[in-house]
């Protein structure tokens, strides 16, 4: 039997690079080649750069919760190939739901670093607006916004978006190992599968549903599943960037040319805790993690680079510089962030005006504003009637 | 901030028989009108639900509207009530109206988490960045003799979250209008269809103009001075019936449609208690943690001097949905009401 957690020899999977960063040139996966070829050199700087880039973000954000910063942080570690690859072979006009996690897929779509850190600082419940970069904000009921994103597909073709591997619009959904068990999740691939819908599941298996293994979840290798609902589905090694991308740049044409949706298995590892509150001593062995330390998926790349003689000194100073600049920028901006007025609880509840709302909000600034009992209450009373 | 423009539908379309805008419609034929309307307003509205299309819904409330509309503005979807509400939020970040079919009230419990953690809290996650206008139509309430899960009244549930409207029509004419600013409302609506007023009769004016009044704002069904029963949805023909009964015995009572149980019109409740003294609140829902309570508790704090009585409910108990063979004695009856009545006024 094949297992889903071991060395997972027996499940084909997509490998462009491999651990060592050599060009992999497996029989079969010429049309992926192709699309990695594709990439110039320039390209795959940027995204060793966003690589990078997310892992300092990491860190930084760490730094800020130990320093009570932040209330929670969800680290990305070790998944930034799955994120920054798939993240490139994005369109502007594609839409992106990410789960909680994808710092590196928020990275590429150019939201701001301190925007990022608003829900985890306990400021925001969001932190940016999807319109702006075309990406929802965080999904923190596992596997809900998969519906989203389906629906938001569904919108897309009753638009009559053009179908063109290029012009045309994909949506894609960010989701784990555990989301898989989720109804939504079986859910959103029924209803993507029935309304032919252009959206990519993209599943990061990073092998840890905070501390159950995938054996929790399934039996079978879970890019099957996607498989089983009807749609193209594919494994690849999540930790080569070149194999990311190129299936992903795949599964998205096959959404923007009206062909419908896929379903992608990027095999990866979470090489930190769960958040910050996690402790993984508890469920899982040093050995492991040593044994994926080796596979570091900006190691690989960077292995690839420098072999071509794509990576010197000069660019790493300049990416170095960068990921300077992103923490002197968070350190002062997440500071900065206080949550607003107290008062502002009461924004955005309703889009037009609550009776309820509104009443319990006169009575809150009434009573900030230390008037009298008698006079907040007869506040609250008058805006009760007058704000229908 | 977005505000709903008024606007008065013309029967262009419907055509001969524009010359009266009246007609003599039955609750669930209306709701059908509404939409029909709203869909021919607006492009962007869409229908989807289990059996709307060639069926026209198992009440045949979307009867005829597939034909009129399409497939891809009226969906038959996939059995999954989560998957209906979770991609009509997707729907509506694209620019959709959807309008939601929940097949009966039990079986809204599926979509639960998709309409309380992420429906009700879109916009405000996205600190007003997005709207999910999205309208979740559900047949509530019992009456109809049917089996388990078919009778339930679970508006509180929606009440209680902070983001979702509730609303429900108590009449053929409320029914065709508040359907219609359901739609148009940039909030997300939960509207309660009284299933067992489906086949109640009364005069729909088509061209009633279209705004938001009814989604907020109570109406007085009958003027009185004696007493006020508060009531929507089902109840409210149970108010009147009681209202006449207590004519005959040469009392007053006011009977107030609320329509919308969030947010509650507590102006217009305690407007009529302050002239009555006395106050008894009907629904199907058990009275317990019910929408009862919270006007009990309103109208005590701001008509305390005014009452002659303490706020009485009538309405189910603290019991599972009773087998039909039981529902008639569960469900708050003329008589039940009648007799909370007694209670008040022997205090």
């Amino acid at each position: 039997m094949t297992t889903t957690n071991g060395s997972n020899e027996a499940i084909p999977t997509l490998q462009l690079l491999d651990p060592q960063g050599n060009r992999a040139t497996t029989r079969g996966t010429k049309g992926y080649r192709d699309r990695a070829a594709a990439l110039t050199p320039e390209d795959l700087r940027g995204m060793y750069r966003d690589m990078v880039l997310t892992r300092r973000f990491d860190e930084e954000a760490t730094s800020l919760q130990r320093q009570g910063e932040l209330a929670l942080y969800a680290p990305s570690r070790g998944q930034e190939a799955a994120q920054v690859g798939s993240a490139y072979a994005l369109r502007p006009q594609d839409f992106v739901f990410p789960s909680y996690r994808e710092h590196g897929v928020l990275q590429v779509r150019g939201v701001d670093p301190v925007d990022r850190l608003r829900f985890f600082r306990g400021s925001d419940h969001g932190g940016w607006d999807p319109n702006e970069h075309n990406a929802g904000v965080y999904s923190v009921v596992i596997g809900a916004h998969t519906l989203h994103a389906t629906g938001y597909a569904m919108g897309v073709q009753r638009d009559g978006t053009p179908h063109d591997k290029r012009d045309g619009t994909a949506v894609i959904a960010y989701f784990g190992d555990g989301a898989t068990s989720q109804g939504d999740v079986n859910e959103a691939m029924v209803f993507a599968a029935v309304n032919n819908a252009p959206v990519v599941f993209f599943l990061q298996n990073n092998q840890w549903a905070i501390s159950e293994p995938t054996i929790r979840q399934t039996k079978i290798p879970l890019y099957q599943r996607g498989a089983a609902f009807g749609l193209p589905s594919l494994r690849v090694d999540g930790n080569d960037v070149l194999a990311v991308y190129a299936a992903t740049q795949e599964a998205l044409e096959r959404a923007r040319m009206g062909e419908g949706p896929s379903f992608i298995e990027a095999y990866t590892y979470r090489m930190g805790a769960h958040t910050t509150s996690d402790d993984p001593t508890r469920y899982r062995t040093s050995e492991q993690e040593e044994e994926w330390r080796g596979r570091d998926p900006i190691d690989r790349l960077a292995a690839y680079l420098r072999a071509e003689g794509e990576l010197d000194e000069a660019f790493e100073a300049q990416v170095k510089a960068a990921g300077d600049e992103i923490g002197a920028h968070l350190r002062t901006g997440v500071r900065a962030l206080d949550g607003g007025a107290p008062v502002s609880t009461f924004d955005h509840v309703y889009a037009t005006p609550h009776g309820v709302v509104s009443a319990e909000r006169a009575w809150y600034e009434a009573y900030e504003a230390g008037d009298p009992p008698a006079q907040q209450y007869a506040i609250a009373e008058t805006t009760q009637g007058g704000a229908r | 901030m977005t505000t709903m423009a008024e606007r008065t539908h013309t029967t262009s379309g419907s055509a001969p028989e524009a010359a009266s805008s009246t007609k003599t419609l039955t609750l669930g034929k209306a709701v059908n009108e509404g939409l029909r309307a709203a869909m021919r307003h607006d492009d962007k509205v869409m229908l989807m639900g289990e059996d709307i299309g060639p069926l026209g819904g198992v009440f045949r409330v979307t009867d005829g509207l597939q034909a009129e509309f399409g497939e891809q503005r009226v969906v038959d979807t996939p059995l999954a009530e989560s998957g209906i509400v979770g991609t009509a939020i997707g729907l509506a970040m694209r620019g959709y109206r959807p309008v939601c079919e929940i097949q009966f009230d039990g079986f809204v419990f599926p979509a639960f988490n998709q309409i309380t953690t992420q429906l009700a809290k879109m916009h405000n996650r996205t600190r007003g960045a997005v709207s999910v206008p999205v309208v979740i139509r559900i047949p509530y309430g019992g009456g109809i003799g049917a089996v388990e899960h078919h009778s339930e009244s679970p508006e509180a549930l929606f009440a209680h979250t902070a983001g979702l409207r509730v609303v429900s029509p108590s009449s053929p004419q409320d029914a065709y209008t508040m359907i219609q600013e359901a739609i148009a409302c940039p909030d997300p609506v939960v509207f309660f269809e009284p299933k067992g007023r489906y086949w109640t009769k009364g005069p729909v004016d088509l061209d009633a103009p279209v705004g938001s009044a009814t989604l907020n704002s109570a109406h007085v069904v009958r003027a009185g001075t004696d007493v006020t029963l508060v009531a929507y949805g089902p109840s409210v023909e149970t108010a009147v019936k009681t209202a006449d009964a207590l004519a005959a015995e040469g009392r007053s009572a006011e009977v107030l449609d609320l329509r919308a149980v969030s947010p509650i019109d507590t102006a217009a409740v305690v407007a009529s208690v302050r002239k009555t003294g006395r106050c008894i609140v009907i629904h199907e829902a058990p009275v317990f943690f019910g929408a009862g309570a919270e006007i009990a508790a309103r109208v005590t704090e701001e008509c305390f001097y005014a009452l002659e009585a303490p706020v009485l409910r009538v309405g189910g108990f603290h019991t599972p949905y009773p087998v039909a063979k039981h529902e008639r004695e569960y469900l708050p009856s003329v008589d039940r009401v009648l007799d909370a009545v007694d209670r008040a006024f022997a205090h």
